[in-house]
């Protein structure tokens, strides 16, 4: 809880500031999603309900409930990847993952979710792993950047 | 064609105030400095500036109306949660000449009186967040932001870059204003309107980057200048995002005047695979979809308007032949559906019917009722939804029908003619 409360000072234990508190903890969980004891001490600490703290997370989709995989990869489904073949690109990941939309991989690395514009249009089709965005993909380019990501474990 | 908002683009170290100053930046603060507040707001007005982020609402009357609000603080709010599809202009200018929104918002700080500003930019841009935030803090240490900016005394105004965390419908100016106080990001009842009661119930003045970043042109060059870029109903120029099925996918600064095909053949070279263009949707999700035959139609405010179209963020999506109507409105609802905020019946439960509707097509499952039923829910939506989204969300069904209703029709019967759909 110490991380916790480390967070929570640097922003001023303030309401105001509870979308930015719960982004910067779930980057320290190493879980990509907020564990309940946490958000628990965060409503306490704020002085809020628990039930208005998980209004608020479970609204923004970038949060997580549940424990999710050390590199969540986002593969966009809006209209611009769409057209440009977003859909074959899910299904090479699903192939090179062996995991469905929502699911993380066995080993707890992956977890591979659909999403909603990200901005990259310009090199569509894309995805997105963390803060990396990879676009203007084929096959071989997918598995090369996958592969990467396995090897640093 | 001299370039206003992506002329240093590249050119620059991003977050140095140093090159944005050698590049010609903060000259319309200061100019701003030694003018009359009614005068600058003048130059505004006279720039024939409207809103960039899609409602298009004129920023000189905006601003006026704002100034003249009595009561205080005022915040200055900037919108950079660009999470329409097909739009990825603002990350240009946030991400490459941040001073130009930034000066942009000191400049509406010093008229306004605002001592504190937000630049709210999507949870999904982190690292584009990182660089505004070092050019905010490199314009504290240089006296550009601060405390007696620019040593005059009580002028003081900060900025502080507040994250978004993935709700498409925070594009909404009272939904961002909830979600900037840790709340989630559902639409306000309007009146009161955000001037008079936004952030914190303090007037507000809210603008998205793209519109904050025209105002040190206007200042420095005036507004008449910038005008002149454009057409006589828009003023100056627009970044156009071209995506979808075009060569040259990118950000175009382009003249108000200038015809969408001379945007996707001049600029953007063309449909790919030598493939013909079906259709191309205008201004983000909720922008009209149209045929080759509207392509001549210049893009400009009126001349949009004229023809039933809004050209919204700036967003053009080139949609080719081997794609299938039915499936691309799908694909559209879909994306409506997971965003609706969920506040009001229309929207909430329209979004979701839809999706069940239009999936009866896909599936060749549909009859004319359900046909009729899709077309009179769209009105239901559109008159009856609380906040934008839902108003706006079934703008592409109802132009998709009214261009190719043919298409929907053999749905009906089972066949899709390009073979996307997987009948039953």
């Amino acid at each position: 809880m110490q991380k916790v409360k480390e967070v929570l000072n640097r922003h001023g234990n303030s309401k105001d500031n509870l979308i930015q508190v719960m982004l910067e903890l779930q980057n320290l969980s190493g879980t990509n999603s907020l564990p309940h004891e946490w958000v628990e001490f965060v409503a306490v600490e704020l002085d809020m309900p628990l039930s208005r703290v998980y209004s608020v997370i479970t609204f923004y989709s970038m949060f997580g409930t549940e424990p999710r995989g050390k590199y969540v990869v986002e593969v966009c489904k809006s209209a611009p990847c769409h057209v440009t073949g977003a859909g074959s690109l899910l299904a090479m990941l699903e192939k090179e993952l062996q995991v469905k939309p929502g699911q993380t991989t066995e080993d707890g690395v992956f977890t591979l979710i659909q999403s909603a514009c990200f901005g990259a249009c310009d090199i569509s089709p894309a995805i997105k792993i963390g803060d990396k965005v990879y676009g203007n993909l084929t096959p071989e380019k997918l598995s090369h950047i996958v592969n990467t990501y396995r090897e640093v474990q | 064609m001299d370039k206003v908002l992506s002329a240093r683009f590249g050119k620059i170290k991003p977050d140095s105030v140093e090159e944005y100053i050698a590049a010609g930046g903060y000259e319309g603060l200061k100019k701003t400095m030694a003018m009359e507040h009614v005068d600058a707001i003048e130059e505004i007005k006279k720039a024939n500036l409207f809103g960039r982020g899609g409602a298009a609402y004129p920023t000189g009357i905006k601003w006026e109306q704002a100034y003249a609000i009595q009561r205080g603080p005022k915040y200055m709010v900037c919108n950079g949660d660009e999470g329409e599809p097909g739009t990825f202009k603002d990350r240009h200018i946030l991400s490459e000449d941040p001073f130009e929104l930034i000066e942009g918002m000191t400049i509406g700080a010093y008229i306004m009186g605002a001592r504190e500003g937000y630049i709210y930019i999507r949870g999904e841009y982190t690292a584009i967040q990182k660089i505004v935030d070092s050019a905010i803090k490199n314009a504290e240490k240089a006296g550009y932001l601060g405390k007696n900016i620019l040593g005059r005394e009580g002028f003081d105004f900060t900025l502080k870059v507040v994250s978004g965390a993935g709700a498409y419908v925070c594009g909404e100016n009272t939904a961002l204003v909830e979600s900037i106080e840790g709340k989630t990001g559902r639409p306000r009842q309007k009146p009161p309107y955000i001037k008079n009661c936004g952030l914190y119930q303090m007037p507000t003045i809210l603008n998205n980057v793209e519109t904050y970043s025209c105002i040190p042109w206007i200042i420095k060059d005036g507004g008449d200048t910038f005008s002149k870029k454009g057409t006589e109903f828009s003023g100056g120029t627009k970044l156009m995002c071209l995506s979808g099925n075009v060569q040259n996918r990118g950000v175009y600064e382009i003249p108000f005047g200038m015809t969408l095909r001379e945007l996707i053949y001049d600029l953007g070279g063309g449909v790919t695979n030598g493939r013909k263009l079906k259709f191309v949707h205008l201004g983000g999700q909720s922008g009209s979809c149209f045929p080759e035959s509207l392509l001549d139609t210049k893009i400009c405010y009126y001349d949009l308007k004229k023809a039933g179209i809004s050209l919204g963020s700036g967003a053009v999506v080139v949609v080719d032949d081997s794609h299938c109507a039915v499936d691309y409105l799908k694909n559209s609802m879909e994306f409506f559906e997971e965003e609706s905020c969920g506040k009001c019946t229309p929207c909430r439960e329209g979004t979701y019917r839809l999706v069940e509707l239009v999936d009866k097509f896909t599936e060749g499952t549909a009859t004319m009722e359900d046909f009729n039923k899709m077309k009179s829910l769209a009105q239901t939506m559109k008159t009856s939804s609380f906040c934008g989204l839902g108003q706006s969300a079934p703008v592409p069904l109802l132009t998709l029908i009214k261009y190719f209703e043919e298409e929907f029709l053999e749905h009906i019967n089972g066949t899709c003619r390009t073979g996307v759909c997987k009948m039953r």
